[in-house]
C-alpha cells in the first residue's frame, strides 16, 4: 500500500519545544475543484468555534469546552472522501468532527448551551457531541478510550462485508495510552477496516508532546511496531489531507487494513477554552498563525482567482447565521428535568429494581 | 432434557443464540479453541471464523471492540477470562459501555454482553484470580448483572443476556463449572430480574447469588437437623434486582441473612440490607446479618483461603447466632 505522503523532518525539536516539521506557510493553490466548497465548511467550523468561545467566555456553557480551532483541515478533508455510510469517531474536542459529517450546527450548538433541542438531549455536552445519522459515532471524553471502540465499528463492517470505513481522530497524547497500543495492534492483527488519524498539535494538554515520548513523532514513529506504514501529512492543507485520508480509506474499503496517519496540526487555542496557552512560545504560535489552515487555502484561491470579496462574504455569512442560531438557540427551553430518568436502558427508564 | 455441566451450560447457550441470531459474534482470548474454562468448545467449528474471533491479551480492545461492534448493531458475546480483568478494562467497562446510550441521548444502543470466570470458590487462585467482583459493577448505572448459580440459570441467563438490549456482565462461577444437572431440550430463557425461592422455610430468608446459593441451601439443610426452616432465595441477578422478592420473604420469616462471596466492604449485600432497613423495618424481628468474603485480599493456601471464605459452617453459624440472640431478646 503507498500513500502521498510529506516527508517529515527526522528531528524532534529540543526538549520543551514542539518539533517544527516542513510545514509549509505558502499558499496552497488549489488543484482540487473541490477546494471552494472545502473553504466555506472550513469557515464554518471557524465560525462556530469561535461563536462556542465566545459563549464560554461569556458564561454561558456549563461545562468544559474544547476547541478545534485550528484543526479544520483535517476533519473537513478527511469527512469529505468517507462516504455517507462510513463510521467517524472522535474526542472530546469533536465539535469538528461531528459538523464535518453533517450533524445539523443547531442542535450542536443547543447541546453546548443546555438547551432542550440539543443534539444528545442536553445529557453529553461538548464533549460528547454524537450524530449517529450522519456516521459520526460519538466524542469520547477518555483519552484514548475511543480507539478500541473504533476497531469494533470496523470489525462489524468486516463481518458483515459492507465495505464501510471507519475513521478514528485523536491527539498526540493518545500515543502514550495503553488502549492506542491495543487497538492498533488488533486492527493490524484483524486487519481491520479502520483509519486511524491523529491529529498532532504538539501540546498533550499543556506539556509539549516531545516532553513525554521518545521518539520524535508520536504516532508516525510507533506504527511499525503494528507493521503499518510510516504515514505523515500536513495537517494544515486541507488538500493534503483529502489526499492522504482518502488514499487510507481507498486502502481500507479494499481490504488492504489500517492506517495510522500522523497529521500535523496546531491549536489556535489552549487546550480547553479555560485555558489560555501561556506555556507556548509567542514566537511558535505567531509561526503557526501563519499556517493556519483558513489563511492557506484563502491565499490559494485569490492565487487562483477567485475574487476576496466572495471569500469574505463566505466567512461573513458563516459568521451571521452562527449570530441568529445563538438567538435561536438561547430562546429554547431548558431539557424537562424529567428527562435526566430517560435513557439508561433500552426501555427508555433508569430503574435498576422492583 | 439433557444433563449438562455449567461449562457445557454456557456453551450450548451461545450454540442457542448463534443459530437464531447471526449477529452474535464472539471475542476473546483463546475462545476459538474452546477457551481456557472449555465454555466455548466447538462454536468455531459449528459457526465458522466469523463468528468466533481470537483476540490478543488485550482487555481494553476486547471490551472496546464489542461496545463499538453493539453500537454498529452486531450483539457481541466478549469474553473476559478472569473477571478480575475488568480492571485492566475498567474505563471501557464503567466508563463507556453503560454510558453511551444516555449521554448521547438514547442514540446508541449497547446490545453487548460480557462473560467469564468469577469468584474464589476454594480453587486457590488468589487475590488476582479469584476474587468476586459482582460489586464492582453494581455501582455503575447502565450495567445489567447475572451471576447463575447452576447449570440450568448458566443456560437460561446467559441466553437472556445475548437477547437484552442493554449491556450484561454474567459472571460465570469458575468453582461451578464442572457442576451438572438436568436441562431443559427447548428453547431455554430464563428472564433478568426475576429471583427464585429455591427452598421455602418459615424462620429467616437467606439471600444468596451464584456459589453462595448452593452454600446457603447445604446449611438450610443443616439447620433443619437443629430445627430452623430458611428459605433461600437466589437472586440470578443483581441488576435488575428483585427487590420485591427479597421484601416479600422476609415479610414471611420477618429475619434476613444476606450471603455474598464478594467482600463485605460495600458488597451488594449491603444494598439488599438497606432495602431491607428501609422498607421492611416493621417485617424485620432481629437485626439484618451479612455473611460475606473476607475484607482482606484473598489467600491461596488452603487453610487461609478456608478462613476467610464464605462456608457452610459460617452461614450456620449466623443464622443459629440469629435465632439465639432473638430467643434472648425476647426472653
Amino acid at each position: 500500500m503507498s500513500h502521498e505522503a510529506a516527508s517529515a523532518s527526522d528531528g524532534a525539536g529540543p526538549p520543551g519545544v514542539p518539533s517544527d516539521p516542513d510545514v509549509p506557510s505558502d499558499p496552497d493553490v488549489p488543484s482540487d475543484p473541490d477546494v471552494p466548497d472545502l473553504y466555506a465548511r472550513m469557515s464554518y467550523l471557524r465560525a462556530f468555534e469561535e461563536r462556542a468561545d465566545s459563549l464560554y467566555r461569556q458564561g454561558m456553557i456549563h461545562g468544559p469546552v474544547h476547541l478545534g480551532l485550528g484543526h479544520e483541515a483535517i476533519a473537513i478533508g478527511a469527512a469529505s472522501v468517507l462516504r455517507h455510510d462510513d463510521y467517524s469517531i472522535g474526542t472530546y474536542r469533536g465539535h469538528a468532527h461531528a459538523l464535518a459529517r453533517g450533524a445539523p450546527p443547531e442542535a450542536v450548538l443547543a447541546e453546548l448551551l443546555g438547551r432542550a433541542g440539543g443534539i444528545c438531549a442536553g445529557k453529553g455536552g461538548s464533549m460528547h457531541i454524537t450524530s449517529t445519522e450522519h456516521g459520526y459515532y460519538g466524542s469520547y471524553a477518555i483519552v484514548g478510550a475511543h480507539l478500541p471502540i473504533a476497531c469494533g465499528l470496523a470489525w462489524a463492517a468486516r463481518i458483515r462485508h459492507t465495505s464501510q470505513v471507519t475513521a478514528c481522530f485523536f491527539g498526540d497524547g493518545a500515543t502514550n495510552i495503553g488502549a492506542f497500543h491495543e487497538a492498533v495492534n488488533l486492527a493490524a492483527v484483524w486487519r481491520l477496516p479502520v483509519v486511524f488519524v491523529c491529529e498532532n498539535n504538539w501540546y498533550m494538554e499543556y506539556t509539549p508532546i516531545a516532553d513525554v515520548i521518545p521518539v520524535a513523532l508520536p504516532a508516525a514513529d510507533r506504527a511499525a511496531a503494528y507493521g503499518l506504514d510510516r504515514i505523515i501529512v500536513d495537517g494544515n492543507d486541507v488538500q493534503a489531507v483529502r489526499r492522504v485520508v482518502g488514499s487510507a480509506v481507498a486502502a481500507a474499503r479494499g481490504g488492504q487494513g489500517p492506517s495510522l496517519i500522523e497529521a500535523h496540526t496546531y491549536r489556535l487555542k489552549g487546550h480547553s477554552a479555560a485555558d489560555g496557552g501561556a506555556y507556548r512560545p509567542a514566537d511558535e504560535v505567531a509561526r503557526w498563525r501563519e499556517r493556519d489552515p483558513l489563511l492557506r487555502t484563502r491565499k490559494g484561491l485569490l492565487q487562483a482567482g477567485l475574487p476576496a470579496a466572495a471569500l469574505d462574504e463566505i466567512d461573513r455569512q458563516a459568521r451571521d447565521d452562527l449570530i441568529a442560531m445563538t438567538e435561536r438557540v438561547l430562546a429554547q427551553p431548558a431539557p424537562d428535568p424529567a428527562t435526566a430518568w430517560t435513557d439508561v436502558w433500552d426501555d427508555g427508564g433508569w430503574q435498576w429494581r422492583n | 432434557m439433557a444433563e449438562l455441566t455449567y461449562r457445557q451450560a454456557i456453551a450450548a447457550a451461545l450454540a442457542q443464540e448463534m443459530a437464531r441470531d447471526e449477529r452474535v459474534v464472539l471475542l476473546g482470548e483463546d475462545v476459538a479453541s474452546g477457551g481456557v474454562f472449555k465454555t466455548t468448545t466447538g462454536l468455531r467449528e459449528r459457526f465458522g471464523p466469523d463468528r468466533v474471533w481470537n483476540t490478543p491479551i488485550s482487555e481494553q480492545a476486547i471490551a472496546g471492540a464489542a461496545m463499538g461492534a453493539a453500537m454498529a448493531g452486531l450483539r457481541p458475546v466478549a469474553e473476559i477470562m478472569f473477571s478480575d480483568f475488568y480492571a485492566t478494562c475498567w474505563d471501557q467497562v464503567a466508563n463507556e459501555i453503560p454510558k453511551v446510550r444516555y449521554m448521547t441521548g438514547g442514540q446508541l444502543s449497547m446490545p453487548l454482553v460480557l462473560r467469564g470466570a468469577n469468584g474464589s470458590g476454594g480453587l486457590g487462585f488468589g487475590s488476582q484470580h479469584g476474587q468476586s467482583v459482582e460489586n464492582w459493577a453494581m455501582c455503575v448505572p447502565g450495567i445489567k448483572i447475572a451471576s447463575p448459580a447452576t447449570p440450568a440459570e448458566a443456560f437460561g441467563l446467559l441466553a437472556a443476556a445475548i437477547r437484552d438490549n442493554d449491556p450484561v456482565i454474567v459472571f460465570e462461577h469458575k468453582a461451578l463449572y464442572s457442576r451438572k444437572e438436568q436441562c431443559p431440550d427447548d428453547e431455554h430463557v430464563i428472564p433478568l430480574g426475576r429471583a427464585a425461592v429455591v427452598r421455602p422455610g418459615r424462620d429467616c430468608t437467606l439471600v444468596a447469588l451464584s456459589i453462595t446459593v448452593g452454600i446457603c441451601l447445604a446449611a438450610a439443610d443443616e439447620l433443619a437437623t437443629h430445627g430452623i426452616e430458611a428459605e433461600v432465595i437466589d437472586l440470578r441477578t443483581l441488576v435488575p434486582l428483585d427487590a420485591a422478592a427479597v421484601l416479600a420473604s422476609v415479610a414471611r420469616t420477618s429475619r434476613l441473612v444476606v450471603v455474598e462471596e464478594n467482600p463485605g466492604q460495600l458488597g451488594w449485600g449491603a444494598s439488599i440490607a438497606a432495602i431491607a432497613a428501609q422498607e421492611a423495618f416493621y417485617d424485620l424481628t432481629a437485626p439484618v446479618i451479612r455473611i460475606s468474603g473476607g475484607n482482606v485480599p484473598l489467600p491461596v493456601a488452603a487453610s487461609l483461603e478456608a478462613e476467610v471464605d464464605v462456608s457452610v459452617p459460617r452461614v450456620v453459624a449466623g443464622v443459629r447466632a440469629l435465632l439465639g440472640q432473638l430467643r434472648q431478646s425476647t426472653g
